[in-house]
């Protein structure tokens, strides 16, 4: 415990993701099974023990300390957990020596209700203030310690030198402590057998079109749908839905995970029904609309009956028993579209392919894209297996054009790790009216890149020469200084104070040269949305 | 037998003894001044008189480019003020020079700690406890959350740590007078040798110190260094440039600082702090209730910090306590 609970420390006071990283690893690499294997469940937030909630330890502290103090202790400190570490009286006469991560797991398996209040304190007499702090943290499944069960996954990869694809995809199914696969990964054992779960296949992914020009013989064309990547998955009659992470959202669309009539694995956008992306029969709502069905533990039949969700399908991985993705992706693509007539249209369509003479018609055609609120082209080699991640050539991503527009700079925040001395998060606005007959700037958006390191430094020292008011890592400048932001869409948003909220904001150039009133008012911005 | 202390009183820029007309750390000037130690928040400039221990009435000549109306007394030296008062200056182990100041008047005995600490440092002489009737006490760390670790398994990590990134320097953030020193001449207690380099803001206090006779080692200043050199390094400068462009010519810092503060984790995140040292020259709440007990005084009155929870405790333990409004002191230790 002393070493998770050293780990979990070092996390807390980590803001770099390498570091974090190479942190995770060294442990992943220097602690025995089964240990490592919970401590990595602990900290992608795989534990759960139902008898240990912070309700249970303020029950506990209120036993032992004050209540007055207690409140003005937890006022202070901010946590629940943190705070009865620091305050964990210490005990009197002997106790046993700290428990392994394993011990305090079995330990806290076992704790019931009725039991916790006895068990807990045995518990935590046997830690210091940070084994105290950790096993609190592990008890209640709330690390918050900015580690996502990606950055552990590829953590994982990292410290066993295995490709992060592979980790990505025996890792799902898998239970903690993780044995099978630290057996295969630290010690080269055959890898866990997942063929028979519904488990996550991690995706392939595009790169970015940088080449001007490619030639349509090798490559088809698809449109980009602006919803969200997921993976459904049947096995043994079994189906799960996965997002773009490999997070299981399956209970956030039920309607989906008892519509596919055979055992295949399918990648398509998630999309909700409506009139806009595609047509109006059968097309897809905006962006907007299935944000209403996202993040969700469950939903309401209000919700499914106003934004019921389908899959627009791109790719089939598996089908009936046979993998195929080592097949070109012309022959997935004909077996994908054979398969179409068995699903049901409810709730599956085909991602049409997109056919132009050439690459000129075909720009012509991704630029008349923008009204029908599509995110751009996907250029797929006709030849390409289907392999995990980004594999260079394989698969282009060709986004519309960024919109631009010009907004002032309003407030800068330091950044983190190798930025933590440069003012590098920008928050802009735009006019809420005549510059000149009084109007004021509404912050619009955030971006903390589309700048090079020299432009940091110059925009640091802006920053600091016009700063006007201080808020802890906050500055609030003159408003003297214009950016021109790019992003790729704009949508109402109830939680702005602007009403407007845009996606992928990023610095395209920094107008030294542009008068602050000059800059765009928020109608302009209002009036490219296309909700 | 009813006293009443009518002759000390607590009034919001520092306490005053009326029989002297003299105060004890006022926040704005006054004619004639009793000043616990040098911190900028007990000892203010331009008194007409300044009654200080030598070490203290130093430091702030070199805080305001003055000796006028300098009067030095010792430690465990008496001094009779007008109106029949008595001043004692007893150590108070917080920072070089720093005292607790006992005051008698008519048989009754009031002692002003200033800011005190009861853990060992190698730049002060120990705490004193001085039985009185009234207990002036500081409540800086006056939290039961607050309790602060042994030095040495602070720098033990700190050391850990340089070796560990022996590439790297390890910046600590720590205030200039008192708590840069300490850090020092602990780190030099326990052995080590190698040059530790200094931010210039905290040169000449260093300089200070080692007149009073604390060795402090090799110390080098960051601006005659070469990046290079400072690998492997400790690097110390005042909390307010550690993430300062100044910082931006060492050589990849592990950012450190050194604080009672840094034993809440919020409190180290909101300071970028990636190595929070809990080092503190004040008290902890252990050292705060338990020297207390030990004074054993008829009332505690508390000066600044942390006071509700401190006064709930003189209530948990039917102790007689009241809060002083004030103004002008601040969150030390930072
Ligand atoms: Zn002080
Ligand atoms: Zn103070």
């Amino acid at each position: 415990m002393e070493r998770f609970a050293a780990l979990v420390d070092a996390l807390v006071y980590t803001r770099g993701r390498n570091d974090k990283l190479r942190l995770i690893a060294r442990y992943l690499r220097d602690t025995l099974d089964p240990d490592r294997g919970w401590a990595l469940a602990a900290l992608t937030g795989a534990l759960d023990f139902p008898a240990v909630k912070s309700s249970t330890i303020r029950a506990m502290m209120q036993q032992r300390v004050d209540p007055e103090l207690w409140a003005l202790s937890r006022d202070f400190v901010g946590d629940t957990a943190e705070t009865t570490s620091l305050l964990w009286p210490a005990p009197d006469g002997e106790h046993d020596p700290p428990p392994t991560v394993s011990q305090a797991v079995a330990l806290l398996s076992a704790m019931t209700r009725k039991s916790v209040q006895a068990d807990l304190p045995q518990l935590l007499d046997r830690l210091d203030p940070s084994g105290r702090y950790a096993l609190l943290k592990l008890a209640t499944g709330a690390m918050r310690i900015g580690v996502s069960s990606r950055l552990a996954k590829v953590a994982f990869a990292q410290a066993f030198a295995v490709p992060a694809e592979e980790v990505e995809e025996h890792w799902h199914g898998l239970e903690a402590p993780y044995r099978e696969l630290f057996a295969w990964a630290a010690e080269g054992a055959a890898p866990p057998d997942t063929a028979s779960r519904p488990t996550f296949r991690p995706f392939m992914l595009a790169h970015p079109l940088e080449e001007s020009e490619i030639d349509l013989a090798d490559y088809a064309a698809e449109w980009k749908w602006d919803g969200i990547r997921v993976e459904l998955v049947r096995v043994g009659g079994e189906t799960r839905l996965y997002s773009r992470s490999g997070d299981d959202i399956s209970a956030a669309f039920p309607e989906l995970t008892d519509v596919l009539p055979i055992d295949a694995v399918l990648d398509g956008e998630l999309l909700v029904r409506g009139s806009h992306q595609g047509g109006e029969e059968g097309g897809a709502a905006s962006f907007n609309a299935l944000q209403q069905r996202l993040g969700r533990k469950t939903v309401s039949r209000k919700m499914l009956n106003e934004y019921p969700a389908f899959i627009r399908l791109y790719d089939v991985l598996m089908a009936e028993g046979a993998d195929v993705r080592e097949l070109p992706w012309s022959e997935r693509r004909t077996r994908l579209e054979a398969l179409m007539p068995r699903l049901p249209d409810s709730h599956f369509d085909i991602s049409e392919i997109v056919s132009a003479p050439d690459f000129a018609a075909l720009a012509a055609i991704r630029e008349s894209a923008r009204d029908a609120a599509i995110e751009g082209l996907m250029l797929k080699r006709r030849d390409s297996p289907y392999v995990a991640g980004r594999k260079t050539g394989l698969w282009y991503k060709w986004k519309r054009d960024p919109l631009l527009i010009d907004c002032v700079l309003m407030y800068a925040q330091r950044g983190s790790g190798k930025r933590s001395s440069f003012y590098s998060d920008y928050t802009f606005g735009c006019w809420n009216g005549d510059p000149d007959g009084g109007a004021d700037l509404l912050p619009v958006g955030k971006a903390y890149s589309g700048f090079t390191d020299a432009e940091l430094k110059k925009l640091d020292r802006h920053v600091r020469q016009h700063t006007v008011n201080r808020f802890g890592p906050v500055r609030e400048v003159d408003r003297s200084l214009v950016f021109e932001v790019a992003f790729d869409s704009v949508h109402a948003s109830k939680r702005h104070k602007s009403g407007l909220a845009m996606r992928f904001p990023r610095i395209h150039r920094i107008r030294w040269d542009k008068p602050p009133h000059e800059a765009d008012r928020i109608d302009t911005l209002r009036a490219l949305i296309r909700d | 037998m009813a006293r009443d202390f009518a002759w000390i009183r607590p009034e919001p820029h520092g306490i005053h003894v009326a029989p002297a007309d003299i105060w004890i750390d006022p926040s704005h000037p006054v004619p004639r001044a009793l000043v616990t130690h040098g911190h900028a928040d007990h000892a203010r400039g331009g008194h007409g008189e300044t009654i200080a221990t030598a070490e203290t009435l130093a430091i702030m000549e070199l805080r305001y480019q003055t000796r006028e109306g300098a009067r030095p007394v010792q430690y465990g030296e008496t001094i009779r003020l007008s109106g029949g008062v008595d001043a004692t200056f007893v150590p108070a182990g917080h920072v070089l020079g720093s005292a607790q100041i006992l005051l008698e008047h008519a048989g009754e005995r009031v002692v002003v700690t200033g800011d005190f600490k009861r853990q060992p440092d190698p730049t002060c002489p120990p705490f004193v406890t001085t039985s009185c009737d009234i207990f002036v006490t500081e409540a800086t760390f006056g939290l039961p959350v607050f309790r602060h670790p042994p030095i040495f398994t602070e720098l033990t990590r700190l050391i850990d740590r340089l070796h560990a990134d022996s590439d790297r320097c390890v910046l600590v953030g720590a205030y200039a007078l008192g708590k840069a020193q300490r850090v020092i001449a602990e780190l030099r207690q326990i052995g080590h040798r190698d040059p530790i380099y200094i931010h210039g803001a905290m040169e000449r206090m260093c300089q200070l110190y080692e007149e009073f006779g604390i060795e402090l080692g090799e110390l080098r200043l960051v601006s005659d260094a070469e990046k290079d050199a400072m690998r492997g390094a400790i690097v110390i400068c005042p909390p307010s440039a550690l993430n300062d462009r100044w910082s931006r010519r060492l050589p990849d810092p592990v950012t450190a600082m050194a604080s009672g503060w840094m034993q809440v984790r919020q409190r180290a995140r909101q300071r970028n702090v990636e190595l929070p040292l809990i080092i503190s020259d004040h008290a902890d709440w252990d050292e705060l209730t338990a020297t207390i007990e030990e004074v054993d005084p008829a009332e505690t009155w508390i000066t600044h910090g942390r006071e509700e929870a401190l006064l709930r405790w003189h209530q948990l333990h039917q102790r007689r306590a009241r809060a002083l409004a004030l103004v002008g002191y601040e969150d030390e230790d930072d």
